[in-house]
């Protein structure tokens, strides 16, 4: 493939990877800066998310668009439900404690695997996307006419993974409005910066940590629910999320909104860009050189947290 | 060695005695809720039945092909007992799940061979796993049957206790494709293979093949088995690449050759794959139909083809296959049986081989394998239901027919049936010469 449709191909890519990695990597970072809790368990709401929609899509049959469209709120919906569930079931019966949340989400992580291994089973299941029109992309070349088209073998989108890249920004900008415009942001943003402060002008910290436990794993469900029409629901999908948003929570700064979005789009850029020209091992080993990187130069992260 | 023949027996003895206990107080009802006592029991007759390790990849990328495997050895025991069981006595599968994962494929063999003090073990599908057991049954002298398609047991790299009488090997196949390929397809090719030893041999084995037929391979592009997202590799397949030559495993088959399609669009090259690529995927699936009139090698047809023979038939009724090659209960349970097959087929090898050897414990278990290095020819029939087979007992590997089939209105249809002979190759090991 000549050098300027393989960068396209390579960018394109990146988009789909950087789009879903953004919303996964936002429920972890969401949930350590408001509760301080670092989730082991988070790349299993991602899976649960995929095979939710797998569950609901089948279920219901019928047109994909509107099966989808189901998942793609129902999934969500039920996955924060059982994320907040489990943090009224046992993160708060340990404290919310730093080490013992890491034990106990250890623990969900399993739990949620194997009940999905029990129930759902160990196959990979495909989930119909509601459209899938390939999208043939042209490139330019200098011909002896000057500037003219042609369409290179291989350069091409679909139009669902258009639709992943755009949804991104999209809930990004509806969680920053309520971050910032609503009364239960406001409640949020107060319990992130002094949560003890918080509950002395009658805040309930408890139930806002389970609704923020919720809403990040929710987050996970919803990017897994975006990508499983690409890829497919499988038991073990959870780990490279996991990994992912990890390096990318690491590299913006925990708690960091603002740079958690930054790092994903450069990882998932990155990812995407570094797997096409080289290797997809190659991509991981410059992410995981990066962390160290940010480790070393800024503890705290690209944007984070300045410790004393 | 020595102290665990101790410990155990001296536990049987304990056991033994519990259980007479059991039955003192006229409990037969309460042992059999223990299965491990009355297992035992009945190892001390001589009717006890003969017992088959099975290593299985119920769990881990190897699922799909483990539920399958899992299917066909029930189906092939229940006919064997049906037929009177392996010298007199009855044959049970016990059954162990390895993850589909090295690490524990040798713990498995271990517990089969120790704890549940099986006869043989057998059943392990992925290359990876073989290699990381094959040892372990060799340093406990237990037969190893396994149903892999690699060709680590014919390279002389695994051992005496390893052996593969159901199935041919990676290197066997694809010398039989490599002339189809170069004749009707193209001659510059580009490998996509799984990053394993299974794909290495593809690999290897492939390039070798394709050149001897004055073909080239342009790029050789490898891929993990665990990957789910595929474009990204195929943009590095060259401009003038005439056949995509595919094999690929894992949970994510399906979207590797959705991706593959939606890559090339209505300009793609001509395609060559190794079924491997949709074991357990319908062809009907929504995004492959760009794979109609390309063409794959099938280890045994999935879809029923006209002029089966009877045993063919045979075959597919005792392991519950619809005409489309899925399960009989659910059509969109759609079967592994390019390799399945290969269950059935080691099954019964076994069982001639103990009947040769006049088996009747883990004693006779060198004599098995002498027996097992004896058998030459394995008619096609009821036992050998994917075709005739010669077994070659210096190599431990069998040799046998191979189908390449063509995609034609989302059904696989046979075009081409390779002779035995295309696959041979000089031998690389004498196993027999090593000490049993």
């Amino acid at each position: 493939m000549e050098f300027g449709p393989h960068l396209m191909l390579a960018v394109l890519e990146g988009l789909v990877q950087a789009s879903v990695l953004t919303l996964t990597a936002l429920g972890l970072s969401l949930v350590f800066g408001v509760m301080r809790v670092v989730n082991v368990a988070h790349g299993e709401f991602f899976m649960l998310g995929a095979v939710l929609a797998w569950w609901i899509t089948s279920l219901l049959g019928g047109g994909a668009g509107l099966a989808f469209a189901a998942a793609l709120v129902g999934a969500p919906l039920m996955v924060g439900a059982i994320a907040a569930l489990a943090d009224w079931l046992v993160l708060r019966r340990v404290a919310y404690d730093p080490e013992r949340t890491i034990v106990a989400t250890i623990g969900l992580l399993y739990i949620f695997q194997q009940i999905t291994l029990m129930t759902f089973g160990p196959d990979a299941r495909p989930v119909p996307p509601p459209f899938n029109t390939r999208l043939a992309l042209p490139w330019f070349e200098w011909g002896e006419g000057g500037i003219a088209l042609y369409w290179p073998w291989g350069l091409s989108i679909t139009s669902y993974k258009l639709f992943v890249i755009a949804a991104a920004p999209v809930v990004l900008v509806a969680l920053w409005l309520v971050m910032t415009r609503t009364r239960l942001g406001l409640v949020l943003r107060a319990t992130r910066i002094d949560s003890e402060t918080a509950r002395a002008f009658a805040i309930p910290v408890e139930q806002v940590y389970a609704l923020v436990f919720g809403i990040g794993a929710a987050l996970a469900a919803l990017g897994a629910v975006l990508v499983v029409p690409i890829r497919q629901a499988h038991y073990l999908m959870g780990a490279d999320p996991l990994l992912l948003s990890f390096i990318v929570v690491i590299i913006g700064g925990l708690g960091s909104l603002r740079g958690t979005v930054l790092a994903a789009v450069l990882i998932g850029m990155s990812d995407g860009i570094i797997s096409v020209f080289f290797t997809p091992t190659l991509a991981k080993i410059f992410a995981t050189l990066v962390v160290a990187m940010v480790l070393v130069a800024r503890p705290g992260g690209l944007f984070g947290e300045r410790r004393t | 060695m020595a102290p665990r023949k101790i410990l155990s027996a001296s536990a049987g003895t304990t056991r033994r005695s519990m259980l007479k206990g059991i039955a003192a107080i006229g409990a037969s009802t309460a042992a059999t809720g223990f299965p491990g006592f009355t297992r035992f029991a009945r190892a001390a007759g001589s009717d006890a039945p003969i017992r088959i390790g099975f290593q299985v990849h119920r769990t881990g990328i190897g699922a799909t092909y483990g539920r399958w495997y899992e299917r066909v050895t029930n189906a092939a025991a229940r006919v064997i007992n049906e037929m009177g069981g392996i010298n007199g006595r009855p044959v049970e599968i016990v059954a162990e799940d390895d993850g589909t994962d090295p690490k524990r494929g040798a713990e498995v063999v271990g517990k089969l061979a120790n704890q549940h003090r099986c006869d043989v073990a057998y059943g392990t599908l992925f290359s990876h796993v073989v290699i990381g057991s094959a040892p372990r049954a060799g340093e406990l002298k237990i037969p190893y049957f396994v149903v892999s398609e690699g060709h680590h047991v014919a390279s002389g790299m695994l051992n005496r206790y390893t052996l593969q009488p159901g199935i041919t090997d990676v290197k066997s196949q694809v010398m039989a494709m490599a002339p189809f390929v170069a004749a009707n397809l193209g001659r510059k090719v580009t490998m996509i293979f799984p990053d394993f030893a299974f794909g290495h041999n593809h690999r290897d084995f492939f390039s070798e093949a394709i050149a001897a037929q004055g073909g080239e391979v342009l790029a050789r592009i490898a891929i993990p088995p665990t990957e789910t997202s595929f474009t990204r590799y195929f943009a590095k397949i060259p401009r003038d690449t005439e056949v995509i030559y595919h094999v690929m495993v894992g949970p994510s088959v399906l979207t590797f050759v959705k991706e593959m399609g939606e890559f090339f669009g209505p300009s793609a090259p001509a395609i060559f794959g190794f079924i491997d690529s949709l074991e357990g995927v319908d062809l009907a699936s929504p995004g492959l139909e760009f794979l109609e009139g390309s063409h794959f090698w099938e280890g045994m047809p999935r879809y029923e083809q006209p002029g089966d023979p009877d045993y063919v038939k045979f075959y597919r009724e005792q392991v519950g296959l619809d005409a489309n090659g899925a399960s009989v209960d659910d059509p969109d349970d759609i079967s592994a049986n390019a390799h399945m097959f290969a269950c059935w087929e080691t099954l019964f090898t076994i069982k001639n081989g103990m009947e040769r050897a006049g088996y009747r414990g883990p004693e006779d278990r060198a004599a098995l394998i002498e027996a097992v290095e004896d058998i030459d020819i394995m008619p096609a029939g009821r036992e050998h239901p994917q075709g005739p087979k010669v077994f070659n007992g210096l190599t431990h590997q069998a040799f046998g027919v191979q189908y390449i089939s063509q995609v034609r209105n989302s059904r696989l249809e046979v075009q081409h049936v390779t002779a035995i002979k295309d696959g041979f190759y000089p031998d690389e090991v004498d196993y027999t010469k090593q000490p049993l």
